[in-house]
């Protein structure tokens, strides 16, 4: 382990946020770059194949390019034709550009077909992104660059595609990029991973399966698991007793207080369900240190609850 | 029309929306419905986490229809007359079959089959999973040998993919590119003649010759195969346009499964497609603490499950009735959000029949629970606990 915090993803240059769908994976994103961008670092969060769920968040839904967002943080949607066409222009003599007009479309078929070009050309665009010099002509560097990755499977194909193209394409200029690109990935100085999971069964076992197969098909490691959305600590078990005695003793409580102490024990044992699953993490994974984020109230405005989550973060970051 | 009755009344389900909405339990939950009312069900997941195979309290499915019990299933407490048949849809497998099948000869099926660049689309990189879902959909309703099947689709970031995925296999393979590729003087001979169109050119040096060369003896190799293909993509699209057809529009009530729900209605009408039902899992329903009345209600009326503070406090003592008075208090905020969230499904996805699932106790066991969802699905199961 290096001397850094381990709870120092914010340190690194290229952070990806993946997870199960339906996790709260975009908003845990929206979260990590608010507070990098609040403590000062030029920071921009990247969507990849999404549909613009988190710029919506920032409240710029369909913009192209780089977007400000707040103060020193930006917000991008990778769009894989766009990265094709930033690469062409800047690995392309101009004489061939002007044949690109004529190979687009074939060029489109062929990385519809190609396997994981679509994700070598989005990891090279976020690994552009973490340049301290920027290729993209009128850009300008980040510290961090937070990424908003694709849900689990889609991840591991965005985490593995450097490797995967490498393998399929045996040898071309992408192919060759992409051994740096990867080399920057397995750098932990430079990438952090951070995965994000709620306190139930089928999204603690999909967390455990994708560590598993990241570290056999990538060789990448987790540095940081955020547990989402967790509801409260449990009573002990005095509480609980002294609830479940008041219920039997006939006559104490009226229908009303009946129910309320019913919901009660229900809340409970939700809330002890939660804590067997956040256990179950740090029994199995007790090397990465683990974060929990409380569940914000239903309703919320999303930028409040961007903020609010970012105020957690800061506690133990 | 009745969730009850649009769940009953056609051949194919097809359960659709955001991750973590609970589209599993719910597929299972109309299969289970259905056989209760007699019909032999094919239950089909394609989603790989095991999911299915855990909401039916099963160690594994295997990747053909395979018959559950009724003793397995009797946990539910729901009467079966009919049958569930349950399965994980196998990608590769699936798309292993189709070339079988659809392969003139058995050479040009070891042609493809060797094909790196066919391993690699036909296996984990995403696209073929879709087509071959609907593929295994539409040989398992031709099989005649159920009557009614139910699937249960990726988070509806692929769904779309997976209603666009005959129409996008078709285009593929309809593409001038693509015959430009498989003419007999085609990419394989342009890359070799060193005097490639300028495209080509490009192409070449871009992704490198050896790739370019596989991806030409995948083409070759494949396109015997692409009128089979075309009719299959035609067939299959068809099938999802059946009147027999319909999708199940699965949500819960927060805020990113609302909006994507909403979204996901908009597009499968703007494709055509028909929605048969709305199921609206995990929604706290009574709201039983009321302080103040409901809006609207009678001021004066006294509610029996009002809540007491401070009877509560003298019941339990200060910090257990504190505890428990809160916990009533998020319980009745709980409630109210999920009738707004209700009321806006209702209101955006006018006319198509709604269902919702109370929040279920987390204790209850899997088929417990699947029981459960089947009777807030279908009115008429009877034989249900409360609660």
């Amino acid at each position: 382990m290096n001397e850094r915090s381990p709870l120092a993803p914010l340190d690194r240059r290229l952070v990806f946020v993946v997870g199960k769908g339906g996790v709260g994976r975009s908003t845990v994103a929206g979260a990590v770059g608010l507070l990098a961008a609040r403590r000062g670092a030029q920071t921009i969060v990247a969507e990849v194949s999404g549909r613009g769920e988190l710029l919506q968040r920032f409240g710029v839904a369909d913009e192209e390019g780089e977007v400000e967002v707040a103060p020193h943080l930006w917000a991008i949607q990778i769009d894989t034709a766009r990265a094709l066409d930033e690469y062409l222009h800047e690995h392309l003599p101009l004489r061939m550009l002007a044949d690109l007009v004529g190979a687009t479309r074939l060029i489109g078929y062929l990385a519809a077909a190609t396997p994981g070009l679509r994700e070598m050309l989005n990891l090279g665009k976020l690994w552009e992104l973490a340049q301290t010099e920027r290729r993209v002509p009128g850009t300008h560097p980040y510290d961090v660059v937070v990424v908003d990755a694709p849900a689990s499977g889609h991840s591991l194909a965005l985490l593995s595609a450097a490797q995967t193209f490498a393998r399929t394409a045996q040898g071309g200029p992408i192919a060759r990029q992409g051994g740096r690109i990867d080399e920057f990935l397995h750098d932990r100085e430079q990438t952090a991973i951070v995965a994000v999971a709620r306190p139930d069964d089928a999204a603690v076992t999909e967390l455990l399966e994708l560590r598993q197969r990241l570290s056999d098909e990538a060789g990448l490691a987790l540095d940081l698991l955020v547990v989402n959305a967790v509801s409260r600590e449990p009573l002990d078990d005095g509480q609980t007793s002294s609830l479940r005695a008041a219920l039997d003793q006939g006559g104490l409580l009226d229908a009303g207080a009946r129910l309320a102490v019913q919901l009660a024990l229900r809340e409970d044992r939700e809330s002890q369900i939660e804590r067997e699953q956040i256990a179950r993490l740090t029994r199995d994974l007790p090397d990465i240190p683990l974060v929990e984020l409380r569940r914000t109230e239903h309703g919320e405005l999303a930028s409040h609850e961007l903020e609010a989550l970012a105020d957690q973060l800061a506690a133990v970051l | 029309m009745s969730v009850s009755s649009a769940l009953t009344t056609r051949r194919i389900y097809i359960c659709v929306g955001a991750g973590g909405v609970g589209k599993t339990t719910s597929a299972a939950a109309i299969a289970l419905g259905l056989a209760a009312r007699g019909r032999r069900v094919a239950l089909i997941t394609i989603d790989p986490s095991r999911r299915l195979a855990g909401a039916l309290a099963l160690d594994e499915l295997a990747g053909e229809p395979q018959l559950l019990s009724a003793e397995h299933l009797a946990p539910a407490g729901v009467l079966l007359r009919g049958e569930v048949w349950a399965m994980v849809l196998d990608p590769q497998r699936t798309f292993d079959d189709l070339i079988r099948r659809l392969a003139p000869d058995d050479a040009t099926r070891e042609r493809v089959f060797a094909n790196h660049i066919y391993r690699e689309i036909s296996g984990a990189v995403g696209g073929s999973h879709e087509f071959s879902a609907i593929a295994k959909l539409y040989e398992l309703d031709r099989s005649g040998e159920f009557d009614a099947i139910v699937l249960d689709t990726p988070p509806s970031r692929n769904a779309l993919d997976f209603l666009r995925a005959p129409e996008s296999l078709m285009q593929f393979f309809d593409a001038p590119a693509l015959r430009l590729l498989l003419a007999p003087a085609g990419l394989g001979a342009r890359i070799s003649s060193r005097a490639g169109a300028p495209a080509l050119a490009l192409i070449r040096r871009l992704v490198g010759v050896d790739l370019l060369s596989e991806i030409a003896l995948f083409f070759a190799a494949v396109g015997s195969l692409i009128g089979g293909f075309r009719e299959r993509a035609a067939a299959v699209e068809a099938l999802l346009r059946d009147r027999g057809t319909t999708f199940v529009l699965v949500s819960s009530l927060e805020r990113e499964p609302i909006r994507e729900s909403i979204a996901f209605a908009a597009q499968l009408r703007q494709a055509g497609l028909d929605i048969g039902a709305v199921v609206v899992n995990r929604v706290t329903v009574a709201a039983p603490t009321s302080r103040e009345p409901a809006a609207g209600g009678d001021p004066s009326a006294t509610d029996a499950r009002r809540i007491d503070e401070v009877s509560l406090r003298a019941a339990l003592g200060e910090e257990l009735g504190a505890i428990v008075a809160a916990s009533a208090e998020r319980a009745e905020r709980l409630a109210r959000h999920d009738q707004a969230g209700v009321a806006l499904l209702r209101a955006e996805l006018g006319g198509v029949p709604l269902a919702t699932v109370p929040l279920l106790d987390r204790s209850l066991g899997e088929l417990e629970r699947l029981g459960a969802v089947a009777r807030a699905l279908f009115n008429d199961l009877g034989g249900g606990k409360e609660l």
